[in-house]
């Protein structure tokens, strides 16, 4: 029996762990960095415990402080959530070692599957298929395409595809110079690539007594850049014999490791539904909740069984499908944008009461997203009957969503999703990489409603008068907001009568309803919709880079040149030293106004010059 | 508290052709401001457009912060001259970085932006309004100095804008130029004289003479650049005091400039909430008469004028012809004297005299609602003294020290128009709707008088009266003074500062009380308030 967990982990999971703690009456020790103090589920957990600094190797990676906070806490055992440590057996073994409570699988087993060349060598051995690779098989045997992969990693870092024999050598060798500074170990290996591929995991649970069992698959075949964003059970592409025999197989690589606890076995299902292994996830997945879902059963409650020593409940044992369930990961981060991380605060971010939607959040309204870790903010997961109508109580939660703070993905999600319900056979694990979205624009109403809002709230003085008023309104106003440019007119009242964005008019049905549009502005930013669209405003005049300074720089008192730090041709950026003069006893660095390249070099060392005498001219770029 | 109540009926015969009149005549007031703002036309306005130049009025909107109101100067000054319409320059109120300005811009599309008579009219009139109320003076220039075939009017009286300029920054009203190309001979004084000067890169031109001129004068080779481009005299000269490297940088620096200026109001600033009027302003387009014969109750237009329309009157039942009380606008107290049956009495005169006293006793700003047709004229009223009566009044709003809001709402005629604050009384500024008549008289009483003096004169002398010649130059003198009487005429000769869409009265006072505030208002001291 667990009496106190240590959560070594962050944000939404461990939320998620503390709620079911909570309800079971365990308590819980959170712990955070200094980016993550006034994070929600510090102030979740009974109590926390700092870790000093930001970076994961100076906070949620520091095994050792970790160790001994659960001690000065009294927690007998430790959850590491997924990511950070929950996959390194040496700190899973120095918590056993410190006389704590593992919640996770034996370091053995974490071992034994954290090498994925020695994983597929052992699920050969135990019976479950997997594709030809270089540990076994010829390149011949492997066939093109190929993938290189690296064996201690995950995430598609260290991954290439090799389509033509002679790019092989060369993506071996990128591909190891990456997974050596990904993981600190560069082993690759290369592998048959399937094209077409679907991603397709088995949820599995293994107690002390012997029980082992399947809960079914995961469904994670939408993936950008191998990182999963929508995931699903049961999977639309499995009927029940290939659930079966993937259970089977599951089950197989489980035992055959000693497997105790939560844990994920990875395949690849091809277009002929033949799957083969690809890892073993020794820790509880993001996704479990769809799962979840699905059985009715509370995976963390499991965890804190199994580890307690107690078998799997009967729940457990025989479990059931109902319904559907399907879960995405909203991220800050832009998916317009090479899914470029965002950072700030959500000034608001609420989900509306969904029945049978379920949020996992790391963030509440006032939140700050640092910059140090992971985008995801928070699972949204939907559960219905059908798969149809999971996915539209996803929609529904999504676009209802406050989302009012860093740019989100959820105008992705949201394209997704019907695509998801209409075309999921066409979607393989590298769909959305060769089908990037286009951004869909925002409708004309909502940018004009996102100027009109930014307009008003920038009023100064007069501030009562009706906005923009003119006696003699010679021309509309005009706005930038995003990359749209926005031009209105107002009556004397200050009512929008006419509005054009870029260069095309909103319908005038729209007109009237402009202002009710809901806007909510956050410093530079407007969002419409609550926060679907997001239009950051350009400011308004920016001062050139280098006001004019180009040029040549000028003696600015009479002196001597010292020396001469460049020459013709030499490209300079502004505030680069160009030459050095000597006057009234003092040495003037004489350095570039402005980035660009030396067009001219006027004077020469030991020359003597005069007051607004030119020295250097710079031809700015 | 008194609610005004609503005695207008919209559906009312009356009422319809009011408005139908007050419409035609803004149709007309618009087309006239669609060729001011079209400036020198539409062949000089591409041109300036190639040379990637902003018009006048995008150069004043960019300059001024977001979504604020901008309050526009005569904008039809010399409509009915030999000049063109507008006068080739914008000037008005706006706010920029929170502060409210006195905004001159010139309009290069119009004969090279050169000062006429009528623009030199409205450019001094433009600095006479920062001085009053301390506004903070942003100069666009771009000018070709003198239109010089009128030079002989210009040249003399033309000084005063160099001198107004440094005067207004010895009492510490900061002005700014930005110069956007030429400024040259005369027109270098206004950033010769300005406290900030900002230039812009291969655009910018002051020089006193340019290289023909130097040539002749020297025998000097030299060009525009050296002999006053902005880069000269941002690095040489030392007259540019910021360097932009194009016209809407140009905007920015002098939005930077105004940030800095540290200006505070001196006034005591609004007291009420400012809660809009009950009745609709739009009806104000019905109030005043199609036949300026008629007279029309001026609490109808107080009602659609004042906060919440509440207006207390002073008074009432006295001197009934003209209507006093206080109210609010905007939340700022003021005074209104409003004309009701046009002609003013001995009563309507000694209680104006006693309101204005009143006014500046508490520092109320007054506003002056007029429609008068004078003093009343008569054996009786002469015998009772008018002439002292008017002059109590005309001494009163002479002398009072509280601001005057001046709204020419229909006539203006004699002496009534100096009792209620004409331009010769120096009303803070005085604006007029489409349809205000202004003159010493009546079209058909002039015409009337002149003919009288004719027949008198013809038969002192013995001469036979040509009764269809008198006729005649009756309908003749009579057309002349309608037509010199109009609004339009009027604000051609800058005798206001500019025709209003009724509708906008509300907000053009309010801009106008606001802008007051910049100074401290303190009325006339001196004897207590005379008992009239």
């Amino acid at each position: 029996m667990i009496n106190r967990v240590l959560i070594a982990n962050r944000s939404e999971i461990a939320s998620r762990i503390i709620r079911t703690c909570r309800r079971l009456g365990v308590g819980t020790v959170a712990v955070f960095s200094d980016a993550d103090a006034y994070a929600p589920y510090v102030r979740e957990a009974d109590s926390a415990w700092p870790l000093a600094g930001n970076s994961p190797a100076e906070t949620y990676l520091r095994g050792d402080l970790l160790i001994a906070a659960a001690l000065a806490r009294g927690c007998d055992a430790i959850h590491p959530g997924y990511g950070f440590l929950s996959e390194n057996a040496s700190f899973a073994q120095s918590v056993i070692d410190a006389g704590l409570t593992w919640i996770g699988p034996p370091p053995a087993a974490i071992t034994a599957m954290g090498s994925k060349i020695e994983a597929k060598r052992l699920m050969r051995a135990a019976g479950v298929p997997v594709l030809p690779d270089s540990s076994v098989e010829s390149l011949e045997e492997i066939g093109l395409p190929a993938l290189v992969k690296a064996s201690a990693g995950g995430g598609g870092r260290g991954m290439r595809i090799v389509r033509d024999a002679a790019a092989l050598d060369e993506a071996v060798a990128s591909g190891q110079r990456e997974a050596a500074a990904a993981f600190g170990d560069g082993t690759v290996f290369v592998e048959r690539f399937v094209e077409g591929g679907r991603h397709i995991e088995i949820q599995v649970f293994a107690d002390l007594h012997g029980n082992v069992v399947s809960l079914f698959e995961r469904d994670c075949t939408v993936q950008r850049r191998h990182q999963k964003i929508i995931e699903e059970a049961p999977s639309p592409a499995v009927a029940q014999p290939l659930r079966e025999a993937m259970s089977a197989a599951a089950v197989s690589a489980a035992r055959a490791v000693g497997y105790v606890g939560a844990g994920t076995v990875e395949f690849l299902v091809d277009s002929d539904s033949r799957f083969s292994f690809l890892e073993m996830n020794t820790r509880l997945q993001v996704e479990h909740p769809v799962t979840e879902m699905i059985t009715g059963l509370d995976l963390v409650e499991l965890q804190l069984a199994v580890a307690g020593g107690e078998p799997l409940p009967p729940a457990a044992l025989e479990p059931t499908i109902t319904g559907h369930a399907v879960e995405v990961r909203l991220c800050a981060e832009d998916p317009e944008s090479g899914y470029m991380p965002s950072s700030g605060t959500f000034r608001r971010i609420d989900f509306a009461e969904i029945d049978g939607v379920r949020v996992d959040s790391g963030v509440t309204s006032g939140s700050a997203v640092s910059p140090f870790y992971d985008s995801m903010i928070a699972k949204v997961i939907a559960h219905a009957p059908t798969r149809a109508g999971a996915i539209n109580k996803l929609q529904r939660a999504l676009s209802t969503a406050h989302l009012i703070g860093p740019i989100t993905n959820r105008s992705q999600l949201l394209d997704l999703l019907p695509q998801l319900a209409e075309q999921w056979q066409q979607i393989d694990t590298g769909w959305l990489d060769r089908n990037p979205l286009s951004a869909t624009d925002a409708p004309s109403a909502f940018i004009a409603a996102a100027a009109l809002a930014w307009a008003r709230s920038q009023r100064t003085a007069l501030a009562k008068l009706p906005p923009g008023w003119r006696n003699n309104p010679s021309q509309p106003q005009q706005v930038r907001v995003g990359r749209h440019e926005v031009h209105y007119r107002h009556d004397r009242d200050g009512l929008v009568t006419e509005a054009v964005v870029d260069g095309v008019a909103v319908e005038e049905g729209w007109m009237p309803a402009l202002r009710f549009i809901e806007t909510e502005i956050d410093g530079d930013v407007v969002f419409v919709a609550r926060g679907q669209y997001r239009f950051a405003i350009p400011p308004r005049y920016t001062p050139p880079d280098d006001a004019g300074r180009a040029g040549s720089t000028t003696a600015p008192m009479p002196g001597s040149i010292l020396r001469i730090a460049v020459e013709v041709g030499d490209t300079v950026v502004a505030g680069q030293p160009l030459l050095a003069m000597e006057a009234m006893k003092m040495e003037h660095q004489i350095v570039s106004p402005a980035a660009g390249t030396v067009a001219e070099v006027f004077v020469e060392a030991g020359q003597q010059v005069d007051s607004g005498q030119p020295l250097v001219r710079i031809d700015s770029s | 508290m008194t609610v005004l109540p609503d005695r207008v009926v919209v559906t009312s015969e009356q009422f319809r052709a009011n408005r139908e009149a007050m419409l035609a005549q803004l149709r007309q007031h618009d087309e006239q401001l669609a060729v001011v703002n079209g400036g020198g036309g539409p062949k000089y306005i591409e041109r300036h457009r190639q040379r990637d130049k902003l018009l006048a009025r995008e150069r004043i909107e960019a300059l001024l912060d977001i979504e604020s109101p901008f309050l526009e100067f005569s904008p039809l000054a010399a409509w009915g001259t030999e000049f063109p319409v507008g006068a080739g320059t914008v000037t008005g109120i706006g706010v920029v970085e929170g502060t409210e300005c006195l905004i001159m811009a010139n309009d290069p599309t119009v004969r090279g932006g050169a000062f006429n008579p009528i623009t030199m009219r409205k450019s001094l009139r433009a600095y006479e309004i920062a001085r009053q109320n301390r506004l903070p003076v942003v100069n666009l220039v771009e000018s070709g100095g003198a239109d010089l075939p009128t030079q002989s009017e210009i040249f003399i009286p033309g000084g005063q804008s160099f001198h107004d300029i440094t005067e207004l920054s010895a009492a510490a009203i900061p002005t700014i130029a930005v110069v956007f190309g030429n400024s040259t001979a005369g027109g270098a004084y206004v950033p010769g004289m300005s406290d900030y000067v900002v230039m812009i890169k291969e655009r910018s031109k002051v020089f006193l003479g340019g290289p023909p001129l130097v040539k002749m004068a020297t025998g000097e080779e030299s060009d525009d650049e050296s002999l006053g481009g902005a880069e000269m005299h941002a690095r040489v000269s030392g007259l540019a005091d910021y360097f932009a490297v194009d016209e809407l940088d140009g905007i920015r620096l002098g939005r930077q400039i105004v940030r800095r200026l540290n200006q505070h109001k001196r006034g005591p600033g609004p007291r009420g909430p400012g809660k809009p009027p009950r009745l609709d302003p739009e009806h104000l387009l019905g109030i005043p008469s199609v036949d300026p014969k008629v007279p029309f109750d001026p609490r109808d237009v107080i009602a659609r004028l004042v906060d919440d329309s509440d207006f207390d009157e002073f008074k009432p039942l006295y001197g009934s012809s003209l209507v006093t009380g206080f109210a609010e606008l905007h939340g700022y107290p003021i005074g209104i004297l409003a004309n009701h049956r046009g002609v003013l009495f001995s009563e309507e005169s000694h209680k104006a005299t006693q309101f204005i006293q009143l006014a500046n006793q508490i520092n109320t700003p007054l506003v002056f609602l007029q429609n008068t047709t004078g003093y009343m004229v008569g054996k009786d009223f002469e015998q009772r003294g008018i002439i002292k009566d008017g002059a109590k009044m005309i001494n009163a709003v002479t002398n009072s020290r509280v601001p005057h809001l001046t709204i020419h709402m229909a006539a203006s005629y004699g002496a009534g128009n100096y009792g209620m604050c004409g331009r010769a009384f120096g009303p803070r500024f005085l604006f007029a709707w489409p349809n205000a008549r202004t003159a010493v008289m009546g079209p058909q009483q002039l015409a009337g008088v002149m003919s009288i003096v004719a027949k008198q004169s013809a038969a002192s002398m013995g001469r036979a009266f040509d009764e269809d010649a008198d006729e005649a130059l009756r309908k003749q003198v009579e057309e002349q003074i309608e037509r010199e009487s109009l609004a339009l005429f009027m604000t051609g000769r800058v005798y206001d500062d500019g025709i209003i869409d009724p509708r906008d009265t509300r907000t053009v006072l309010a801009m106008c009380l606001s802008v007051i505030d910049n100074q401290p208002i303190e009325g006339t001291r001196g004897y207590g308030v005379y008992r009239m």
